[in-house]
Parts: structure tokens; sequence; C-alpha cells
């Protein structure tokens, strides 16, 4: 069901999203959290559309807000769509003038009450996601360094900007390689003295990639440009011959180590939609991708501390309750 | 346990909540794989979570079977498996992969030279894939071959680790069919496979609701208050199935549904739902818990009053007209074989006492629904006109365990109008609908955590034990005494289920 409501209220559009539950029959509540994209119109459809498939495994509602032309008079328009795409709610809201400077005064009432709220830039982060109207109300704050343009000195800002709850797809982009370079180091290894990423130029990933094997492992970390796609190689230096992950063409990633066979597996680029999930799979800060942009901002080259000595590490690392 | 969790992984940190669990090297050989099981759930879950990214590089999977074969066919069923039965899209990239991983091994369980093919076909894997000399064997065939199989595997050196490498084996219930044949079971494994090696797969326990009853009973403060005999009057666990046994025969003739699903899903569900709290979710803390409420079930002194057993008879079962139990193929006209089982167990705890535990399972019944309810005490007093409160029942706490895996509060409401009218109202939570669209499907679950050696939801051999202590008196009885109770396939079960439950002025929830 959608519903148009031009030049409009929050009470109208309350009012919308309560009748068309009646009319549908369907239960008042099952969503766990509230799901704001601020996008403008071209990047629009995308993003709702992504927020979407994720609503099916995070049932959701999604609030889309559209700045429209700064000139007109303030006034907003909404699009109410329930039951169209899953099992969530979806209000487009469009706002016109000076109203943009206060889009928080049109979410708040629309919040689902007492859930988190997560806030997602897909286009051009903000310069302080944590001072933006939206983001502050935010548990979580979702943007997207490569978003823009000059995805290393979006991520520079983001890294001084930082606040608990602020996240960035780069980080999610690469939960498959951090996943598959863990693996590769949960078998006995030598020690590792340094770490190199391999990526195509400007990429905000491979920045963060570095940053986190740089702390994890008290080594120097460098980046160096390749042809791409994304990241095409990890290399981690013992004295015994460097243990490698490389992914030439984007799909198939080769894990090799020093005196074993290559080992090949599935290391295939994710959708927003997967990035998304991810990100509203916790909703708490993410401590160590602070760590990995914090260490990013401040230089690569230097080796820094390393991880917590192991006595203590592989204590607490220890996977207790196995549940997640 | 070897290896692994001793090595130091300055990549792994506790905050860091994003990366998963993933297995290390290692070859998964299976036995049995054209089975159903194989086709539907165990291939469909390898690639599954290869897909997720939760296999190692280089993981193997080897098929043994009574097959001539080679590599090739059996990639090409698996793959028709994967394509038909996946839960997660189909990939070329990941699907390649993992075939080149794939490998077949024909031959027979007596035939020595097959197993000695086996044994080089895994050592081959481990120098060109890198599997690390980690054997996961997957016995996915009738227990009266797993005698041969093990001791073949100890024959061919194949059931023995190395340093630094291990050896795991897993079996799929039915764990023996009384004490006597569990135990001996047991001790075949055991002659080769030390326990903590045994993997017994109850594809329940990987069930996301029920490990969510450990959720929702010990991360809230809600429940706890009223989990007790001072608020609950008594608890239903029903497993009802609208199948017949199909094409199981051959299995289910002469074991029953009591011993099918009785002794290990529904007697797992109570010992979850009536467990103490575990003093941290360390597998043995939580097995230790289980077995001790296990110890404590007690079975009614009248078996033949608290226990029912029936046979479905020819029906309509939801619009469909059906054959009953022994007209069924393979099935004798002279079977007694009972195809519905419901008994009242008590529990001799502080927490329990004098809290009946009602459990049913059937074939063909009117649908199909798993579920624990705890019905709640009536209120002491109400302070309302007797017509007013006519059509309250008791509160229920109901965990759907499938289909729409949920929970269900059920209590009283007044009903809107200007007269004071009370009756009862559900409140759903609704878990299957949104949350599990793309969360792992059991196998998948239990199949990481076989090849990761992390055994919390895997039964052992204690609690297989004590669950067959509690089933063979009545088997033993049922065998000497009566006969089951025909009942219409398509129907709830027996008129003497009902009865039962008259007796004790209760009555089952109509699902």
């Amino acid at each position: 069901m959608i519903i148009d409501l031009a030049n409009t209220t929050t009470r109208k559009i309350q009012d919308a999203l309560t009748a068309s539950r009646h009319r549908m029959g369907g239960p008042a509540t099952g969503k766990v959290l509230t799901l704001i994209v601020v996008t403008d119109e071209a990047a629009q459809y995308d993003a709702i559309r992504a927020s979407a498939e994720v609503a099916r495994e995070h049932p959701c509602r999604i609030l889309g807000v559209i700045t429209r032309g700064r000139d007109a008079d303030p006034r907003f328009d909404a699009e109410v769509r329930v039951g169209e795409t899953g099992p969530g709610e979806t209000v487009l809201l469009r706002l016109y003038g000076q109203l943009a400077d206060h889009a928080d005064s049109v979410v708040l009432p629309l919040l689902v009450p007492d859930t988190p709220l997560v806030t997602w830039w897909p286009g051009t982060a903000p310069a302080t996601p944590g001072e933006e109207a939206l983001g502050a109300l935010a548990q979580r704050r979702v943007t997207d360094s490569a978003g823009g343009a000059d995805p290393l000195d979006t991520l520079k800002r983001l890294a001084a900007g930082y606040r608990p709850g602020d996240t960035d797809f780069a980080w999610a982009r690469i939960t498959p390689w951090r996943s598959l370079l863990a693996a590769a180091l949960d078998q006995p290894h030598d020690d590792i003295t340094a770490v190199r990423v391999e990526a195509e130029g400007d990429n905000s990933s491979a920045a963060l990639l570095g940053g986190w094997l740089s702390v994890r492992l008290g080594v120097p970390a460098e980046v160096s440009p390749s042809p791409g796609p994304g990241i095409t190689a990890v290399r981690m230096s013992t004295k015994t011959g460097d243990i490698a992950v490389t992914r030439p063409d984007g799909r198939v990633a080769t894990l090799s180590r020093p005196d074993q066979p290559d080992r090949q597996v599935a290391l295939h680029r994710r959708s927003t939609a997967e990035l998304l999930a991810e990100e509203l799979r916790r909703l708490d800060p993410d401590e160590v991708y602070h760590e990995a942009v914090e260490r990013f901002a401040k230089g690569l080259e230097a080796a820094g501390k390393p991880a917590p000595a192991p006595q203590e590490q592989v204590k607490a690392a220890k996977p207790k309750a196995k549940k997640s | 346990m070897t290896g692994i969790e001793d090595v130091f992984n300055p990549l792994r940190d506790p905050r860091d909540k994003r990366l998963p669990r993933v297995a290390g090297p290692c070859v998964l050989v299976l036995f049995g794989v054209t089975g159903d099981l194989a086709r539907k759930k165990l291939l469909p879950a390898i690639y599954d979570l290869a897909n997720r990214g939760l296999l190692p590089p280089g993981f193997a999977l080897v098929g043994f079977a009574r097959r001539d074969w080679e590599h090739q066919d059996f990639r090409q069923l698996a793959h028709d498996a994967v394509k038909e039965h996946a839960r997660t899209p189909f990939r070329e990239d990941v699907w390649n992969q993992l075939a080149e991983g794939i490998h077949f091994v024909p031959g027979t369980f007596d035939d020595d030279a097959s197993f000695e093919e086996l044994a080089r076909a895994v050592k081959e894997l481990d120098e060109k894939r890198g599997t690390g000399g980690n054997y996961a064997f997957y016995l996915s065939i009738p227990p009266k071959f797993f005698q041969d199989v093990v001791k073949q595997l100890q024959r061919s050196g194949l059931s023995k680790p190395s340093e630094n490498s291990w050896r795991r084996v897993v079996i799929e219930k039915p764990f023996g069919h009384d004490l006597a044949s569990a135990r001996e079971l047991n001790a075949i494994l055991h002659e080769v496979f030390p326990e903590e090696s045994i993997f017994r797969i109850d594809h329940y326990l990987g069930k996301e609701t029920v490990q969510n009853i450990l959720a929702l009973r010990f991360a809230n403060t809600l429940y706890e208050p009223i989990w007790n005999r001072s608020y609950v009057d008594h608890v239903q666990i029903t497993m009802a199935e609208d199948i017949g046994i199909g094409g199981r025969a051959g299995y289910f003739d002469g074991i029953g549904a009591a011993r099918d699903v009785i002794q290990n899903h529904l007697l797992q569900l109570l010992a979850l739902t009536a467990m103490e709290e575990p003093v941290s979710f360390e597998a043995e803390a939580v097995r230790a818990e289980k077995a001790k409420i296990l110890s404590a079930v007690r079975l009614p002194a009248d078996l033949d009053t608290y226990t029912v057993r029936g046979q479905y008879t020819a029906g309509w079962q939801g619009g469909v007209k059906v054959p009953g139990f022994r007209e069924e193929e393979g099935i004798p006209q002279s079977s007694r074989t009972d195809t519905y089982a419901a008994m009242r167990l008590d529990i001799d705890t502080r927490r329990w006492a004098g809290v009946p535990f009602y459990l049913r399972t059937g074939k063909r019944l009117a649908r199909r629904a798993t579920e624990v309810a705890l019905l709640f005490q009536t209120a002491p007093h109400l302070p309302f006109a007797q017509t007013d409160t006519e059509e309250l029942g008791q509160n229920a706490l109901v965990i759907r365990v499938q289909p729409d895996e949920g929970v269900t509060l059920r209590f009283g409401s007044k009903v809107p109008g200007t007269s004071m009218e009370v009756r009862d109202v559900n409140m759903d939570f609704d878990y299957g609908e949104s949350f599990t669209e793309s969360s792992p499907e059991a196998y998948e679950r239990l199949l990481l955590d076989v090849l990761i050696g992390d055994p919390p939801l895997f039964p052992r051999q204690e609690e297989v034990e004590r669950s067959w202590q509690i089933l063979d008196p009545v088997e033993e009885y049922w065998e000497k005494h009566g006969a089951p109770e025909p009942y219409p396939a398509g129907s709830w079960g027996p008129k003497a289920a009902d009865e039962m439950m008259a007796r004790d002025g209760r009555a089952w929830r109509r699902l």
C-alpha cells in the first residue's frame, strides 16, 4: 500500500501508518529499529531498495530523508509504503526550504519507540556525523567514505570527528578479508614483521585494512597501488616467507603460506544490502574500527604498539559463549 | 582437541564482533552420500557455509559410497542438491572453489581396499589442498554399519590423528533403540574414538528457536521469577507431524514415535525448559545442567493411565485421503508400532515438584507444529462477576519451535464495549518471519560447530543414556500390555490422550 501525502504533517503520517496497519491486519510491533537514510533524489531509489532488502533480516521502519529545493517555502511531502517491499514500513520524506536544517523535528515523532536508531548516509559523508542533527539522535552512524569524492580524505575527516557509534562501509567491505586473514593466523605461524596491502588507488577499505593489521600486529603497514579491482593482495612478511592472500580478479582469493600448498577460496565483493545488514547486526560502538581508522589517520608507517600481550589476550579471546 | 585454540592470534579480538568463527583446514568425509539427508541438508549446508565464507580455504569433501562413480558424478549430485536446496544464492565462484575440493571414493564398508583408497585420497588432499591432516567423518548411514566403518577407519589408520591434527566422528540419531543398544553403539565408537571427538547430531538443538529458549530464560529478568511451581500449572511439549512415515518404513516399524522423537527431541526440549541456570555457556556447564534435570525426571507410577500410544488409520489429512499405518508400504498388517505417543513426566526438584510435563508426538496429525507451552495457574481470585471471565483461560507462554518460530504470550484482555468481559488474546513475537530469512539452517550451524570443534549443541553419551533410562520402562510396559489405540489420520491423536489430560483436569492445547 502506498499513500502519498503532499504538504503534510507528522501527525498525518502517523495516522496513515496506523490506518494502513489496521487495513492490512498486521501487528503493531515487531520492528526492531528505525533506519534513517539521508539521501538525495538521484540516489534514493537504490538506497531505499537496499534498506528494504535488509528489512527482511532486521524488520525496521525506514525513514528516507530527501532534501529538495532550498529556496522553496518550508514544507514537506511524504510517501508512506507499507507491505510493499517487505516486512517493514517505509516513509519517504521530501523536505523543502529551511526545513532541511530542521530534519530532526520531522523525524523525531516518527521513530519507533524504545528501539535503536541508525542513521545511514549512502552518499557523501558529512564532516562530523555525530554532530549532524540526524546523527546525534542515533546509536549508530553509518557513512560510506567511498560514496563521495576523495575517499581517503573523507576517511581522515571521519577519523578526526569520530564519536562512539560511527562506522563506515569501507570497514564492512573488508570483513571477508579480515575473516580470512584471521583464519590464516589461527594456524601456527612465525612472527609477522611487516604488512603490505595492495589495492586500487584511493581505496579507503585498503587504508582501513592496513590500519587494522598495523594495530593488531604492531608492525608498520604499507598500502601500495595495484590495478585493482578493489583490494588485490595482503602480504604479511615473516622470517620464513610471506603469508599472502591474493585476489587479482575480485572473485577468488588464494592463500599462500611458506612450505604449504596454495589454497583457494571465493572472496566476492559485497552488495550494499549485505554491508548494511552487517552494520545493523550489532548496534554497540565498534571500537576495533575506531582503532583502525585512527591508525590510518596518524599514518601507517610507524610501527606503534603491538596488540595486548599474548597471556591476557588468549584468555580474553577464548570464545566463551559461542552463541551468535 | 589439538592446536588451534592454543595458537595466539593477534587478529582475533573479543570486541571484534564482525569476524565470524571460521573452521580450520580440514577434510569432511561423508559416508552415505546418496541418502536423503545428504542431498537435502548436508550438501546444501556445506555450500551455504562456503558461501558465507565460514569454510577454510582449501576445504575438501570426500564422498564414499557403493557407486561406480568418478569425482565428476559426485560433484554433479552435489551441484544438483545445492541448486535445489541451498538457502543462499548460487554463486559460480563459490561453487567452483568448493567443487574442486569434492572427491569421491567408491567402495563398500567391508572392502579393505576401498578404505585404503580413501586413506590415500585424504592424504593426497592434505598435500594438494593443504587440509592439514584434520578429518571429520560423517556417518550418514544406518547404525548397523557403524561397526564396519569404524573398524575400517581404525584398520586403515584413518582414525589416528598425527601430531597437531584432529579426528572427529559425527553420528545422527537414532543413538540406539534402548539403553542396552545405545551403550553397545557407544562401545563401538569408543573403541576407536574418544568421547570428546564424537559429535552426536540432534538437529533440533541446532535450531535458532531452541537456542533461543536459553536466551529467553537466562538473558531476561521477566520470566525467571515465574518459571517455577508457584506460577506454572503444567507444561506441554508437542511435536506433531502431518506426514506419515513416507520412505522410512524399514526403520520406523518396530521403533515407533516414542523412540523416534520423545527420547531425543522432546526430552532435550524438556531439559532446556526445566534445567537450572548453567554457571556459564561452556559446553560442560550446559551439559551438566541438562544431565542433572534429566536425572530428576520421574515416570508416573501408573504407566497404564499416564502413557498413551496410538497408530493412525486411513483418513483425510488436510484434504487428502491417506492410507493408514498398516497399509503403508513395508509395514506388516500386524504391526504394533506406535505412531503417536504421549506421556506425563514429573520432575523431582524444588522448582518443579507437582508440575507435570506432558509430552506428545505423532505422525499424520492435523498439522505440523513443534512447541513448548508453559500454562500458568489461574488467578487465585477474580474480582469480576463469574460471567465476565467465562472465556478466560490459563495464561500461557508458548515457545514455537517450528514452523513460524517465535514466542506467544496468551493473557486475558477486556473485550471493547460497555460491559466488562475478559477474553484470551495472544501477543506474538515472530522470529521466523523476519529474523530467520538469512539465519543459518540447523545443519549449517551444527556442521560448522563440528569443524570448529565446539561441542555445546551436541548431546553427550550421558544424556543419551539417561533418556533411554526414562523411556525404556514405558516401552517395556507397552511391549507386554495392550496395543496402540487407532486414531484417524488428520486428527489430533487417540482419545486416550485426551482422557489422560482430562483425568488431571487439563486439556491439550489445540494447535
